[in-house]
């Protein structure tokens, strides 16, 4: 085995803000008083509020140590199934401080921000070719916006056809966001399991779907990491029946060049720009979840639009079937210009191999260890791989504790007990990005927990011990929650 | 390509590892019916200079700043970002990490968002603070919805003081739920009109905007005693929180929930995103706040740190009964407004909010004194609404040919405001721009 990537370093602890500095110090380069003092009015006024007075270095210092104990995909592998850890690109970075794209209002007048609508109306059309679909709306500020853009427009479509549905189908591997958007739109979940092989069947769909059901909400590939083979019949069955297909497009890493969601029966789809296209996690957002529609969903699409009027591009808010606004302007431009950054730096091509080249990875994954690891569902897959617990739990060992053990040789865990369907899931999604090397280094290390599991198992339960904290007490910080200093 | 790491040799060794043929060979459970037929219809792809390139050219039109200056708030305020922001939110071990489910790994963003909880409160003047959410806009939907969880009554008033945007968001957001939403006028002084609101048992929350979107400063005081009298809840939004350096913030007004835009702290205008949804309440309503929340604990060691906490309300182990829907929310740019308030601290928060309204005073009483006409008699922060002289809107078409963005016109959404101007005047416009400013628009 090659020599372990965790290590030991120096870190140095950081307090509080507020447990640094003092009274009076200053940060902050205050411009110049170049008017008079106006006048305050009375009983409206307030001395403002306590905040640390710190110098410019110690802000420095303070956050430089805190992003020390923080792990990207910049300090290294970050398999983490669903989530997509891609490489985000540094060019892109850049591109989002542009003065022209940072410093833009998003009220001005459309003559003064052509630039702007031209990036969005060219990606809107750019996720319309690589979905199969015929409009875009780029508002949704992140995925579960998303989602909901797209329950808010099955229930739009139902009632402008007059009726009132009250359930959706939502099949167990689903992210928890799919019901809670639902549910939002005063949709019941009706839960649908998956068959044998990990995906929905036929048969069970005609079952539930019904006159009352608005649909079915599918993730393909769903989150065992496996292709809905049936979801062509699935989305007939629900057409028939005057139902609405809505796909989560969480998992669009797989597919892109390889699917058409549009000729697989999907009538509207989310994405996650910060999974697929690039753009930065950023410790939990922001992200940005465009929805693409059929053409006979596109009148329910949010407002503003972006429509070309008198040779030039202008914002319209007159869409009289349109759900509405999401968001307070237009979405997160400063990540879509990234999402499209990225597109132009692929092309076709490229975007088809790295879809490519991310199932191959998982499944590299999947062969290498599935000696070692369960695998419940032992078929080819998409961009991810789900293991179990099942034969370590023979020395009392748990998901969780092959999960803190890996952060000792240097990786952040994949997602661990998600998806539900799977006791002690461990769901792998090494991407892309990752060289053969380091996929090998992260299977050589998964390897070696399972024997450490046999032999030494003490070494997982008080894993992992090279981190700064180890094992916090979440139980106690839910009990008795301290959210504030 | 410089992101695919494979080399043909790479790809042959793990294809046969996998024992397939070929890369097209990995898809065999992708049925004929799901296939696309074509190629993706994109562009060819570019190299890094000629992308820096064609983005360079697309930016120049992009909307940046006008040359002469923008006058324009109305929920995305221009202010100095110190270099300090970028340098440090822009570091890679911040950007480049999820979600901080493994606290182990992540306790940087988890200390960061505690502390940003905590400056939160005390802006705000209230117990607990989330971990953000994504704009000012969907946090007054979510703090709407809230408020008829713990309630459980079935409508909510909003005031038209409440930016128009926000109000449309909270339209959609509550559409298809079948709650009823009432919107109360203002009146001559430009502030929420509370008389005409009939209140009762069914009346979950009014929402109040301070300073609203005409810039005034409303008495948040007096209707939330009004409203607790009926057992109805307070929700304070905000556009502009650095208004809180001078003005008193809405939880010791007597706010339940307040919730509003924080791209004043640090975040660039960018075309209106990504921005802050700020979010804060008191401890009694706490488990029913929607979105993340850390919290302080020990590790095994007893040693301080941080973790998610309360994840019991949240969608991923509630599902559809969860408090909100939203997963990802804006976390990085909680943290850019950490380290902007952390360089500010509160001398330079009260120095900055002072700096701001002594400004937007000077321009006001100066274009008073010269043929427009303040609309409102209530004190404003940074921005006011000025009743223009007649035919204005040609001189303001001809000024925004000249690179000055001299206000927003409110006609569009409210038609008795037609020939009314929002002006927005921040610590980024020195004197002789106000002043230039003046002789434009009066010349």
């Amino acid at each position: 085995m090659k020599e372990n990537q965790g290590t030991t370093g120096l870190v140095l602890n950081e307090p509080l803000l507020w447990e640094k500095g003092g009274r009076g110090r200053e940060g902050f380069s205050m411009p110049e008083q170049d008017v008079d003092r106006a006048a305050l009015p009375e009983g409206l006024t307030h001395e403002g509020p306590d905040l640390p007075d710190l110098s410019e270095l110690d802000v420095v210092r303070h956050y430089t140590r805190l992003s020390q104990w923080n792990f990207g995909v910049d300090t290294g592998m970050y398999p983490l199934g669903s989530c997509t850890m891609k490489y985000n690109p540094k060019i892109n970075e850049d591109l989002a401080q542009l003065r022209g794209f940072a410093g833009a209002h998003p009220m001005s007048p459309p003559e003064q921000c052509q630039g702007a609508l031209r990036l969005m109306a060219e990606l809107e059309r750019y996720l319309a070719a690589i979905t199969g679909l015929d409009a875009v709306s780029l508002q949704p500020a992140a995925g579960a916006q998303g989602e909901l853009t797209g329950m808010l427009m099955i229930h739009a479509y139902h009632q402008d056809r007059g009726s009132q549905r009250t359930k959706i189908i939502v099949p167990d591997t689903a992210h928890g966001t799919n019901p809670a958007s639902a549910a939002l739109c005063g949709l019941r979940p009706v839960p649908v399991a998956v068959g044998g092989e990990g995906i929905l069947s036929t048969a069970d769909v005609a079952r539930v779907m019904d006159g009352d059901t608005a649909g079915i909400m599918v993730t393909n590939p769903n989150t065992l990491g496996l292709f809905e083979e049936n979801i062509h019949e699935i989305a007939r069955i629900v057409h028939d029946r005057g139902g609405l297909v809505y796909g989560d497009g969480a998992n669009m890493n797989a597919v892109m060049g390889v699917v058409d969601a549009g000729k697989m029966g999907v009538d509207v789809l989310h994405l996650n720009l910060h999974k697929t296209f690039s753009t930065p996690h950023g410790g939990g957002g922001p992200g940005s979840g465009p929805v693409c529609v059929t053409r006979e969903l596109e009148p329910f699409l949010p407002v503003p639009r972006i429509v070309e009027s008198g040779g030039r591009l202008v914002l319209s808010e007159d869409h009289p079937k349109s759900v509405g606004r999401l968001h307070c302007f237009t979405g997160n431009f400063g990540v879509m210009l990234k999402a499209y950054a990225y597109i132009r730096t692929m092309g076709a091509e490229g975007l088809g191999l790295a879809s490519r080249l991310a199932v191959l990875n998982a499944n590299y994954v999947k062969e290498r260890l599935k000696g070692t690891f369960d695998l419940p569902y032992d078929r080819p897959c998409m961009h991810e791989c789900v293991f179990s617990d099942k034969r370590q739990k023979d020395y009392k060992i748990t998901t969780l504790d092959m999960a803190k053990r890996l952060m000792d040789y240097g990786f952040h865990p994949p997602t661990v007990y998600f998806p539900l369907v799977v006791n002690g899931s461990i769901m792998v999604e090494p991407t892309e990005t990752e060289s053969i090397e380091e996929i090998d280094r992260f299977i050589e290390a998964m390897e070696s927990i399972a024997e450490e599991a046999a032999e030494n198992p003490d070494l997982l339960r008080t894993a992992p011990s090279r981190t700064r904290l180890r094992r916090l007490d979440e139980t106690a910080a839910a009990r008795r929650p301290c959210l504030r200093d | 390509m410089r992101y695919l790491p494979h080399t043909s040799e790479d790809i042959q060794y793990m294809l046969e590892t996998v024992g397939v043929e070929s890369l097209d060979a990995l898809f065999s459970t992708v049925p004929p019916d799901c296939r696309r037929e074509a190629p993706m219809d994109l562009p060819a792809p570019m190299d890094e200079w000629g992308l820096l390139a064609h983005m360079e050219a697309l930016s120049v039109e992009g909307g940046g700043s006008p040359p002469g200056g923008s006058f324009v708030g109305a929920g995305s305020y221009e202010h100095f970002i110190p270099s300090v922001v970028r340098a440090l939110a822009g570091r890679s071990e911040f950007y480049t990490a999820y979600t901080p489910y493994q606290p182990e790994m992540t306790q940087g963003t988890l200390q960061a968002i505690y502390e940003y909880q905590t400056l939160v409160t005390r802006i705000l003047g209230l117990d607990a603070a989330n971990a953000s959410l994504y704009d000012g806009a969907s946090a007054l939907a979510e703090a709407l919805l809230m408020a008829i969880r713990v309630t459980r009554r079935p409508r909510v008033a909003l005031s038209r003081g409440v930016h128009p945007h926000h109000r449309q968001v909270v339209r959609t957001y509550l559409g298809p739920t079948g709650y009823e939403i009432v919107e109360l006028p203002f009146g001559e002084d430009g502030t929420t009109d509370l008389s005409a609101l009939k209140g009762g048992d069914d009346l979950a929350a009014v929402a109040v905007q301070s300073p609203n979107f005409l810039g005034c400063v409303e008495d948040l005081q007096a209707a939330a005693g009004r409203l607790h009298e009926e057992g109805s809840l307070l929700v304070a939004s905000f556009t502009e929180p650095l208004a809180f350096g001078l003005f008193t913030p809405p939880g010791l007004q007597g706010a339940d929930i307040a919730c509003g835009e924080g791209q004043s702290f640090g975040i660039p205008q960018s075309y209106g995103g990504p921005l802050l949804g700020i979010f804060a309440t008191r401890d009694k309503y706490m488990r029913n706040m929607p979105g993340r929340l850390v919290g302080k604990t020990v590790d095994v060691e007893g040693r301080r740190g941080f973790v998610l906490t309360l994840a019991t309300r949240e969608q991923h182990i509630r599902r559809e009964k969860a408090t909100s829907n939203i997963c990802t929310n804006n976390s990085l740019c909680a943290l850019a407004a950490s380290i902007y308030l952390a360089s500010l601290g509160g001398k330079g928060f009260r120095g900055l909010a002072r700096l701001n309204y002594d400004k937007a005073e000077y321009l006001k009483s100066r274009l008073g004194g010269a043929g427009f006409e303040k609309a409102f008699k209530t004190p404003t922060f940074n921005e006011f609404v000025l009743k223009a002289p007649p035919g204005f809107d040609k001189s303001h078409a001809r000024l925004a040919d000249r690179g000055f963005s001299a206000g927003l016109p409110l006609g569009r959404w409210y038609p008795e405001l037609e020939n009314h101007y929002l002006l927005c005047v921040t610590e980024t416009k020195k004197r002789e721009h106000l002043d230039r400013l003046v002789e434009e628009m009066t010349s």
